[in-house]
């Protein structure tokens, strides 16, 4: 099990989930102060910022006293001192997904974060440069979401689509 | 926009106002955040957190006295369709922004349509130098979340097989950087001796590229009679003319010039940014997954974490130069003792039967049935399982609801990241040290834009 640091928030949830992969449960406005502790406490490397849209399961397992939203956020941090993962996982809304941007403690978040919000509209406040990454800037939608279909293509010689 | 007689260089923000046109590019400095702009200079938020030094953005040129110039996506030294957009002051480079997104196909909400059995076809596409490395992460990410046990062998092949495809990889590297700077006997070296790797890796998986070898449970198919000789000699070859390229490139005067002492990067901006893999550990940080994080069995074997001292061009040279002689020597342990055994886990539900059981046993049959419609189930939960890619961390983060497809596949792509690095490193430099930045952070944008 891991140990927060002392300058974490007081109430952040821990739990130890499956294969030895330690999770972090802040809300929201104790994301970016948790992140900071992490980081002032020897977690040199933002390894990843992703998001997940948990639509289909809004009722999933997750430790007592968090509520499941619909985004979540999953950050990944490393030490290298001490050899060790982290990974925070927040809940960032139901409509309008948002968190803070982690850019002022980590800059090379950035590009990271811009995939989530290309990908999921997960907006992060205090992001430089907030635009689409990967799509087109004229798209609409946000194409991992998972209200969001899979193009179809007609196949030739073939009555029905496949399930793709 | 509304009214035609502005025209955009007097009013630069109405390429964002009225439309998002224009809002990846590089805007002129007056259209710009300081935040952004900071970025586009490469200054980097020190580790202290202190924010970035007003110093480093303030640029003295008025803007009609630079030129805002577009490399790419479609130039030759540009390893792909990677644009760069570059503000210049006569050759130098005031700032740099990458724009990507020309090669993505969407194969992370692929991954979600496709089992857990067919997703390794998609997640070697990925990274399409190092296919095993990326099927690699992808397979333990599941095996993680099924708590499956993979045969001694199986592991002692997929270290062998990662450690040809690194030694591929790093050849292809050495061969466009030859290639991007005037040497193009390098460029001929390079995948000469990669063609060797590939030869094998057909003998043994059937394909030459995105082999789909690397299988939840073990691999596809075990090693091919005699491929002690066959890798002996591999690894032979490869030792040998790795001097021939060192004696080629090292010492010479106008690969030196090109190289050494450009476009540095201090270890201390290189963790601020996330940067991972040959380009941290030109830098002096002794960070590589397979010693300090071990999987596989990497930490059964013998080799050294190669690191350079200045991060300049040149230090990233020499650390993928030596992770080659590296690779070769865990190769040659690999090949010296390599397990017996079982190449895949002889769990049904996750291993196809033997093609002649399906004809004699009626339980064969059906789980040959059900992997090959169905697939098998993952328990829920999520995971994130990192490997050492030859360009850095190559995570895996794999969200499963209990079903026989990934609820959510994210793959942190060693490339992407390490981008953020490029704006930093081409900075004051000249045009033709750009090509070189590019060269020594080896961006696959396959694995970029996924």
């Amino acid at each position: 099990m891991i140990e927060l640091p002392a300058a974490a928030p007081a109430d952040v949830i821990v739990a130890e989930a499956r294969a030895a992969d330690v999770g972090c449960f802040p809300r929201p406005d104790q994301y970016l102060d948790l992140v900071r502790a992490w980081h002032d406490d020897g977690f040199e490397l933002c390894v990843d910022v992703c998001a997940v849209d948990y639509l289909e399961h809004p009722d999933r397992e997750v430790p007592d006293g968090v509520t499941p939203t619909r985004f979540e956020v999953v950050t990944n941090l490393l030490s290298m001192s001490r050899r060790q993962r982290v990974r925070i996982r927040v809940q960032a809304g139901d409509e309008q997904p948002e968190v803070a941007s982690l850019f002022s403690i980590y800059p090379g978040s950035e590009a990271m974060e811009r995939e989530a919000f290309d990908l999921f509209g997960v907006v992060f406040s205090g992001h430089p440069d907030l635009t689409r990454i990967l799509m087109p800037e004229d798209w609409e939608g946000h194409p991992l979401r998972k209200d969001y279909s899979v193009g179809r293509v007609p196949v030739q010689f073939k009555e029905a689509p496949g399930p793709r | 926009m509304s009214d035609p007689t502005v025209r955009v260089a007097e009013r630069p923000d109405l390429l964002t106002a009225e439309t998002s046109e224009g809002a990846q590019e590089l805007l002129a400095r007056t259209a710009t955040s300081p935040a952004e702009l900071g970025r586009e200079v490469g200054s980097v938020v020190h580790l202290e957190g202190h924010g970035f030094d007003p110093s480093d953005v303030d640029i003295e040129r008025h803007d009609d006295e630079t030129m805002i110039l577009n490399m790419g996506p479609s130039h030759p030294s540009t390893h792909g369709v990677l644009r760069i957009m570059i503000e210049l002051d006569g050759e130098f480079i005031l700032r740099a922004k990458p724009v990507i997104g020309y090669l993505h196909t969407g194969m992370e909400k692929t991954g979600e349509q496709l089992s857990f059995v067919q997703g390794g076809v998609n997640v070697t596409r990925m990274d399409y130098l190092s296919p095993v490395i990326n099927e690699l992460s992808y397979a333990m990410a599941i095996e993680k979340l099924l708590d499956l046990e993979v045969p001694e062998r199986a592991v002692w092949i997929r270290m062998m097989m990662s450690e040809l495809n690194r030694i591929a990889s790093h050849l292809v590297w050495m061969a466009t950087n030859g290639m991007d700077v005037g040497s193009t006997t390098m460029m001929i070296f390079g995948f000469r001796e990669r063609e060797l790797i590939l030869a094998f890796f057909e003998k043994t998986a059937g394909l030459r590229m995105n082999l789909n070898y690397v299988r939840p449970g073990g691999v596809a198919a075990d090693l091919p009679d005699g491929w002690q000789d066959d890798v002996t000699v591999i690894c032979d070859t490869i030792e040998e003319r790795s001097y021939e390229y060192d004696q080629l490139l090292t010492g010479q005067p106008i690969f030196r010039e090109r190289m050494v002492g450009v476009a540095p990067i201090t270890a201390e901006e290189a963790l601020a940014l996330s940067v991972t893999g040959p380009l941290l550990r030109s830098t002096g940080v002794a960070w590589d997954l397979r010693r300090t994080m071990p999987y596989l069995a990497y930490d059964e074997v013998d080799f050294d974490v190669i690191v350079g001292t200045y991060g300049d061009n040149f230090d990233r040279y020499a650390v993928r130069l030596n992770e080659i002689r590296e690779s070769v020597r865990i190769v040659r342990q690999c090949v010296e003792r390599m397990p017996a055994g079982d190449y895949r886990s002889q769990d049904p539900k996750v291993t196809p039967p033997p093609r002649a059981r399906i004809g004699e046993s009626m339980e064969a049959l059906i789980h040959h049935f059900k992997l090959f419609t169905e697939g098998f189930h993952v328990p829920a939960g999520e995971v994130y399982s990192a490997v050492e890619s030859p360009r850095g961390e190559l995570g895996c983060y794999l969200v499963s609801d209990g079903g026989a497809k990934p609820y959510r596949l994210h793959v942190r792509g060693p490339s992407f990241v390490n981008l953020q690095a490029i704006p930093l490193l081409m900075r004051g430099g000249s045009m033709s040290d750009a090509i070189t930045v590019i060269s020594t952070v080896d961006p696959i944008m396959g694995e970029v834009d996924r």
